[in-house]
């Protein structure tokens, strides 16, 4: 994606979040039972959703990977990889935080969703690790692109027979969000948004980073030879730039 | 003049071929086994300690029994791949005209073999050394339909992530960790099943949802191998 597009997207992700926490602060009707701490719903609830379908996407672009033979499909699913990580340890933080103010604890065993949450966490913690250890760059991004198919695919595996032990203490979140008041479902889509397009956005400047690092080590290379660059191992996917 | 290269044998053929080389290197020089059920019998013991219970019964007994055998089973599968890699098995294969999925079915049922054997020791072991209620035919019969459950679960993530953790240079540290979340919903399938299986007032039914949530897992992930396996051996 080009500057320009980049700094559009940039000011609208920037004021998506802004209207949607500014909606759930000052317009969202304030919970009857747990007062201030249930806005931190708004937060943890997107942040959830986006981290999960970034690990799905990364599943579909490690398919495109194996099907294409292409390193930029690599470079996507880890940078979705990437960023979802990340996002799945705000994750766990919020939702210990609020555990901890609505149910008396920072943790719950017997609650499907967060464990099925944590169990997928742990699995995606060790994609950098796998990354690392394989130095051969090609292998490491078929390697990893197995990896990434075999995880994606195991996501929604995971929550069904997580859930199947059932508990009713996490609220159920895609049945549930339509139960929720009018201006409560406006503030939480507008946040939904807004983490969305947060996703999108680092997602698109990792992306034009590491390219940008690639052509870099190109120019480099055209000017020093190839001695002028050591070989360095890295778990990130190194793009071929001529 | 040439004779007509003779037609490439059939999958079946090579899996079973494949598999025969499997057994008899373990049985011309146990290692994998061995290793297997005397950690199974080690982590037994460790248990006795660890819970400082003689017995145990339901639930916990459930959960000894599939961390047990779910250790054992790590072991197998870090050893699983090591032969092919390091004697040039690998090449030998990829030099041949034939199916590379067969490799997969065949390093699964060697792996399911293997457990099978395995927990032809460790099961009695358990049974004889910490579960309170003594062996039934019911509870035998449930036991051996959730392992046969769990150990198809077992193979074929364990083939899988055997595969994967071989070429990287920090294989045994791998294969535990990609391993038990993976496996984790077939684990909780496991725990559940046999916790009604080891009640102390006698065996009860199996919970038909775990069944059938077992049953899911191996069939999509047998289903995601076999899709999978064919980019873990290009070279």
């Amino acid at each position: 994606m080009s500057g320009t597009r980049l700094r559009a997207l940039s000011v609208a992700t920037v004021v998506t979040l802004i209207t949607g926490y500014a909606l759930a602060a000052f317009v969202a009707p304030m919970d009857a039972d747990q007062g201030f701490i249930q806005k931190i719903f708004y937060l943890h609830v997107p942040m959830a959703i986006v981290a999960l379908c970034g690990f799905i996407f990364a599943g579909l672009c490690a398919i495109a990977h194996l099907r294409t033979d292409d390193a930029k499909w690599d470079l996507r699913a880890y940078v979705a990889i990437h960023i979802s990580i990340i996002l799945g340890v705000g994750v766990l933080l919020t939702g210990a935080i609020w555990a901890k103010a609505s149910w008396g604890h920072y943790w719950v065993w017997d609650e499907p969703t967060l464990v099925s949450f944590l169990i997928i966490f742990l699995l995606y913690a060790t994609y950098t690790p796998l990354r690392f250890s394989i130095e051969d760059r090609d292998k490491q991004a078929r390697y990893a692109s197995v990896f990434a198919i075999t995880a994606g695919a195991f996501v929604p595996l995971n929550f069904l027979a997580v859930r199947a032990a059932t508990s009713l203490v996490h609220p159920r979140t895609l049945s549930s969000a339509d139960n929720l008041p009018g201006a409560m479902r406006t503030a939480f889509l507008v946040c939904l948004l807004g983490m969305t397009l947060l996703y999108v956005l680092l997602w698109q400047y990792e992306i034009a980073h590491k390219t940008t690092v690639a052509q870099l080590r190109a120019l480099k290379r055209r000017l020093a030879g190839d001695e002028g660059l050591r070989p360095r191992r890295s778990a990130a996917p190194e793009l071929q730039v001529r | 003049m040439s004779a007509a290269p003779p037609p490439p044998p059939s999958t079946r053929a090579v899996v079973g071929a494949l598999l025969r080389k499997e057994l008899r290197l373990e049985l011309r020089t146990p290692q994998v086994i061995p290793a297997m059920a005397l950690f199974s019998i080690s982590t037994l013991v460790v248990f006795h300690f660890s819970l400082q219970a003689d017995t145990v019964e339901g639930a916990l007994a459930a959960g000894v029994l599939t961390v047990t055998l779910l250790f054992s089973a790590i072991l197998g599968v870090n050893r699983l791949f090591v032969a092919d890699h390091e004697e040039g098995g690998f090449d030998g294969f990829l030099l041949a005209p034939v199916d590379r999925t067969a490799m997969l079915v065949a390093k699964a049922l060697a792996l399911g073999a293997f457990l099978v054997v395995l927990e032809l020791i460790a099961v009695p072991a358990f049974a004889f050394m910490l579960l309170e209620p003594g062996l039934t035919g019911t509870m035998l019969g449930q036991t051996v339909a959730t392992l046969a459950l769990a150990d198809v679960a077992i193979a074929v993530v364990g083939t899988l992530v055997g595969a994967l953790a071989i070429q990287t240079r920090a294989r045994d540290l791998i294969v535990p960790l990609i391993a038990l979340p993976l496996l984790l919903p077939a684990i909780i399938g496991t725990a559940k099943l046999l916790a009604p299986t080891f009640a102390a007032a006698g065996a009860e039914a199996l919970p038909g949802r775990w069944l059938a949530i077992v049953g899911l897992y191996d069939l999509v992930f047998g289903l995601l191998a076999y899709a999978v396996f064919d980019f873990l051996l290009e070279d």
